[in-house]
């Protein structure tokens, strides 16, 4: 347990903060016009960590060897898995972005640093297997991404979106906080091991008490209901790259976390808070469906999607087995390639003079216009819904699979049944693409970062995606194992 | 064949020629998929040459662990032979319905359709639970755009409730699946045919995989989403929907409800019946009220389909034989009747019986195919409805006198709905110069209703070679199903069901020793 193994085992946030300083230093002295290059750099860096991480969860890492900083951090396969997916998220956040502030120049060099340093938060985060470090990746994220929201200064809406997190998120922090201060006080540690220690001959009011707030302070950051108010809003205002951020690296790592929470510190006490968790998922995944439906526009609509698709995420959680924590790992990395394959094409479509297109009705015959960007976000949005054989399904039944083997048949028929109301609206939009007359808005050119990932992304939600389903499932199945080493 | 790889080659023709569609002008794209089509269709009559009748039951077996979780594995029984052949015989056949009618986006159009006979064939073919069920559920998205971009004034609605009706029906028997995988520990089909689920449990796995079939079918009640998508979908759309679509549902009663659930389907066979029973009555007097020609042939769709779950449910192997015959019959007589309508809606596009009239007049080969196909709706001895129907009937009447007296009256229905709709389409006066100035069949559709019609009599005439394949399956089947056999209050004292069984008409040699094997 000494420092220099503890500093091993931290390598890629190492790299991460120091590339961070060194991006910021060059942000402040090349100004805005090295943007591009510092976005590149920024890539790099986070490839750098990624590079160092790979062989964490190839290795299965877990117990005692990947403790750090007296247990402050748990660098396991489970850490690994979920570093990784927030690194692709926001390596992909970082290529759409400069072509899209170009037209308002508003690309300036803050934006891959603050992605690096949100990336860092949430690495910390997705270790964290204390409420101190917990608490403090947690807000190195959030303050990075309350910046991101407003990032485009002269958009009102954008400004909006950035105060409405910041104060929503500000509360959602004390709510967790004030949870985490009462699981202190009865449990009498931070760590999660000392959690769980303490908290195994019984869970008393005030602690039951401390595991809700927390749970509730979590919820907000996954955008969960009835802690969802923000989301549709935020998604809106924020910019779209931006946007693509926040709905995939943050939610893996609040999911992540949630997981690790739930999991590990109060891991004993699954009765206790899977009614919580099961209501959450179920009234996710109505609300996310009924809410979407009378959007107009795109980024709204996939603001619900996404609370509804965190629904889905939290039916695994709700089955508390190792299965199911696998189910919800395999969910994530589907959700973020639909979700940045969603994005990205809402991010292509641009009219004649260059604005963006956000109504849906400016979609109407999408199909004649611009047939590739159609018909790839009609597979997205089938495959957000969930309907084989596109991969969204096999996240979708994994997760299923995981609660009906836990015994939950009920929970398990509500949600799929309820995701029919889902279906709704994902058809509406491949209708208005597909068989409303065109409208002919969308005609901008798209550089060939936009065009590679939506591509990628949706090569990877074909049925092209069951190929991986094997080895997926083996690095989700050795990630949750490190989670349940404990248990 | 050995161990060549039959059936993926049957799934991956259309696979290239729907991708090669995409990038295809509109010449170019009917080419190639009729092409497809047509090498699909030497395929599957290459096999149906080499399957073995009386051979192994799962023939053709293909298996490769591609997945996580499941199998890619095919193979197929007499039963799923026959629809295969099914689909493959009518793809052509609605490439060329198609081939004139479809003007627009003609290139994804194929592709739709080429995509929706990879699934079929896969639906048909899969031996894997869940492989299975990715390809049932696919088949919504193809058939979703057909409805949607090619469809009539009403396709907007119609392609949702298509889509949303069969979804919410399949998603619960996706849980039941679910749990049977983790009750019984594969995903094999045949393995789980032969697995034993806790009585108890049956009934709501039966329930769930009956929300599925039941609106797949479809049943009375839930089948009204079928006039609906039937109306608005072209030509081709319509006889892919009613040919194969429809039969899934069938497939998957005789698949999944009635060997994985023998019990449960005894003790709720007197829902089907019920629900069979008003089926025959209701959509027949529906459909002879029709004015839309689409319309009535989709009711007497629903009413056809009744006289497949009777007999499915009567536990013996005349019924089973008799709801196989009509499904296949079903497929080619009441996909030759869209395509009937499909050939004067071209020419005036309108599908009011009123503005028809005479045609017999001005068009006598087209009301002889007509005429041909109504007879084979009807049921006239010598067309394949009259075997599968007289089969189906006297296979529920060992069982239960009363519901098959109900169930006839849909063969009198039948007649009046079918003649009165061909009377006044055919006969009469041409009161409409328009459709008196019609021309006759060109030659393209001479290819389109001639095979179908050659089709439906060789099964009215001769169906052993329909029969002989899936006669070694039904049996299995029976046997597997026997030991629920419910105790029906038969009205024939001297010959109850089980004296019946002792000595089934069509017994096979072997066919008793093979039951046993299965059946336990």
């Amino acid at each position: 347990m000494d420092l220099q193994h503890s500093l091993a085992l931290i390598v890629p946030e190492e790299i991460l903060s120091v590339g961070g300083l060194v991006l910021l230093l060059a942000a402040a002295w090349l100004g805005d016009k090295a943007s591009r290059g510092i976005s590149v750099a920024a890539v790099v860096v986070i490839a750098a960590a990624a590079a160092f991480t790979v062989p964490v969860l190839c290795g299965g890492n877990m117990g005692a060897d990947t403790q750090a900083f007296f247990g402050q951090l748990r660098v396991d396969a489970f850490a690994a898995y979920s570093k990784l997916l927030i690194y692709a998220a926001a390596a992909a956040a970082l290529m759409i972005a400069p072509r899209f502030f170009d037209r308002w120049n508003a690309m300036r060099a803050e934006y891959p640093v603050l992605i690096v340093f949100a990336v860092l938060g949430m690495s910390i985060m997705v270790s964290a297997s204390d409420l101190m470090a917990l608490y403090i990746g947690l807000e190195m994220n959030s303050l990075a991404a309350y910046v991101l929201a407003a990032f485009l200064r002269t958009d009102s809406r954008s400004e909006e979106a950035g105060l409405k997190y910041f104060v929503l998120g500000a509360l959602a922090s004390g709510i967790l906080l004030y949870g985490m201060s009462l699981t202190y006080g009865f449990a009498g540690t931070t760590s999660f091991e000392g959690i769980r220690a303490a908290l195994s001959g019984g869970l008393s009011t005030g602690a039951l008490f401390g595991l809700i707030f927390v749970l509730a302070g979590l919820a907000f950051k996954i955008a969960a209901v009835p802690f969802h108010m923000w989301t549709p809003d935020v998604y809106e205002g924020a910019p779209t790259p931006v946007t693509t951020f926040f709905a995939t690296a943050p939610k893996v790592a609040a999911v992540s976390l949630l997981m690790r929470v739930s999991l590990d510190a109060f891991g004993g006490h699954a009765d206790a808070w899977r009614q919580v968790v099961t209501f959450a998922a179920l009234a996710s995944i109505v609300v996310g469906a009924l809410g979407a439906i009378g959007q107009d526009n795109i980024k709204r609509l996939l603001a619900y999607s996404s609370i509804n698709n965190v629904g889905f995420i939290l039916v695994g959680l709700a089955a508390a087995t190792v299965e199911g924590a696998s189910a919800m790992l395999v969910y994530l990395v589907i959700y973020v390639a639909m979700s940045i394959g969603s994005f990205v094409a809402v991010l292509m479509l641009r009219d004649a003079e260059g604005n963006q297109i956000e109504s849906i009705a400016d979609l109407a015959g999408l199909s004649r216009t611009n047939p590739a960007i159609a018909w790839c976000l009609l597979l997205l949005m089938l495959s957000l819904a969930g309907i084989p054989p596109l991969f969204g399904f096999w996240g979708k039944l994994v997760v299923f699979k995981a609660a009906v083997d836990a015994g939950m048949v009920l929970l398990a028929t509500i949600a799929i049944a309820a995701s029919v109301i889902g279906a709704f609206y994902y058809l509406k939009v491949g209708k208005v693409m597909f068989f409303d007359e065109p409208a002919n808005k969308a005609q901008g050119r798209n550089d060939w970062a936009h065009w590679t990932l939506l591509i990628a992304s949706t090569v990877f939600i074909s049925p092209l995606g069951y190929l991986l389903t094997g080895w997926l499932g083996n690095l989700a199945d050795a990630a949750s194992a490190a989670l349940f080493l404990t248990a | 064949m050995g161990g060549f790889p039959i059936l993926s080659l049957m799934l991956l023709v259309p696979l290239v020629g729907g991708l090669a569609c995409f990038f295809l002008d509109a010449k170019a794209a009917r080419v190639v998929a009729l092409t497809a089509t047509l090498i699909d269709l030497a395929l599957g009559i290459a096999l149906w040459a080499n399957y073995d009748i009386g051979g192994a039951q799962w023939q053709f077996t293909e298996r490769a662990e591609l997945f996580a979780g499941f199998s890619y594995a095919l193979g197929i029984d007499g039963i799923a032979l026959l629809l295969i052949v099914l689909s493959v015989f009518l793809m052509p056949i609605c490439i060329l319905a198609s081939w004139e009618a479809i003007e627009e986006r003609v290139g994804e159009y194929m592709a739709a359709f080429l995509f929706m006979e990879l699934l079929m064939i896969g639906v048909f073919a899969a031996q894997d639970l869940l492989l299975f069920y990715i390809f049932f559920e696919a088949g919504l998205i193809p058939m979703y755009l057909i409805i949607g971009i090619w469809g009539g004034k009403d396709r907007i609605y119609a392609s949702y409730k298509f889509f949303l009706y069969t979804l919410l029906g399949s998603v619960v028997m996706l849980v039941a699946m679910l749990w049977m995988i983790g009750e019984a520990g594969t995903t094999d089909i045949p393995t789980l045919m032969q697995y034993d689920f806790p009585v108890g449990a049956q009934t709501w796995l039966f329930l769930a995989f009956f929300a599925s079939f039941a609106v797949k079918m479809p049943m009375w009640p839930v089948h009204t989403w079928l006039p609906d998508a039937h109306v608005q979908a072209p030509t081709a759309g319509s006889v892919i929907l009613a040919g194969v679509l429809l039969k899934m549902g069938g497939y998957g009663f005789i698949r999944f409800s009635l060997p994985m659930f023998p019990e449960a389907s005894a003790q709720l066979a007197w829902l089907i019946f019920a629900l069979s029973m008003i089926a025959v009555v209701v959509t027949s007097l529906i459909a002879l009220v029709q004015h839309d020609m689409k319309k009535l042939i989709a009711y007497s769709s629903v009413a056809h389909m009744a006289i497949v779950t009777i007999g499915l449910f009567a536990f013996n192997v005349q019924g089973l034989e008799g709801a196989m015959i009509v499904m296949l019959s079903h497929g080619l007589v009441s996909g030759a009747l869209f395509l009937c309508v499909g050939v004067i809606y071209d020419r005036l596009h309108t599908r009011e019986i009123d503005r028809y009239g005479g045609l017999s007049i001005n068009m006598p080969k087209y009301a002889l195919f007509f005429m041909l196909f109504t007879m084979a709706s009807i049921g006239l001895p010598g067309t394949s409805s009259f075997v599968g129907e007289f089969l189906s009937l006297a296979g529920t009447y060992q069982v239960s006198t009363f519901v098959t007296l109900v169930c006839t009256t849909g063969i009198i229905l039948g007649a009046a709905y079918m003649l009165y709709l061909y009377w006044r389409v055919a006969f009469g006066v041409q009161k409409n110069a328009d459709a008196a100035a019609m021309p006759d069949l060109n030659a393209r559709e001479w290819l389109m209703l001639a095979p179908i019609a050659a089709a439906v009599l060789w099964m009215g005439v001769y169906p052993e070679s329909f029969l002989a394949p899936m006669r070694k399956d039904i049996a299995a089947l029976d046997a597997r199903v026997a030991r629920a056999k419910p105790a029906f209050d038969s009205a024939l004292a001297a010959a109850r069901p089980e004296q019946v069984r002792k000595e089934p008409a069509n017994a096979m040699p072997h066919a008793e020793g093979a039951g046993e094997g299965e059946g336990h």
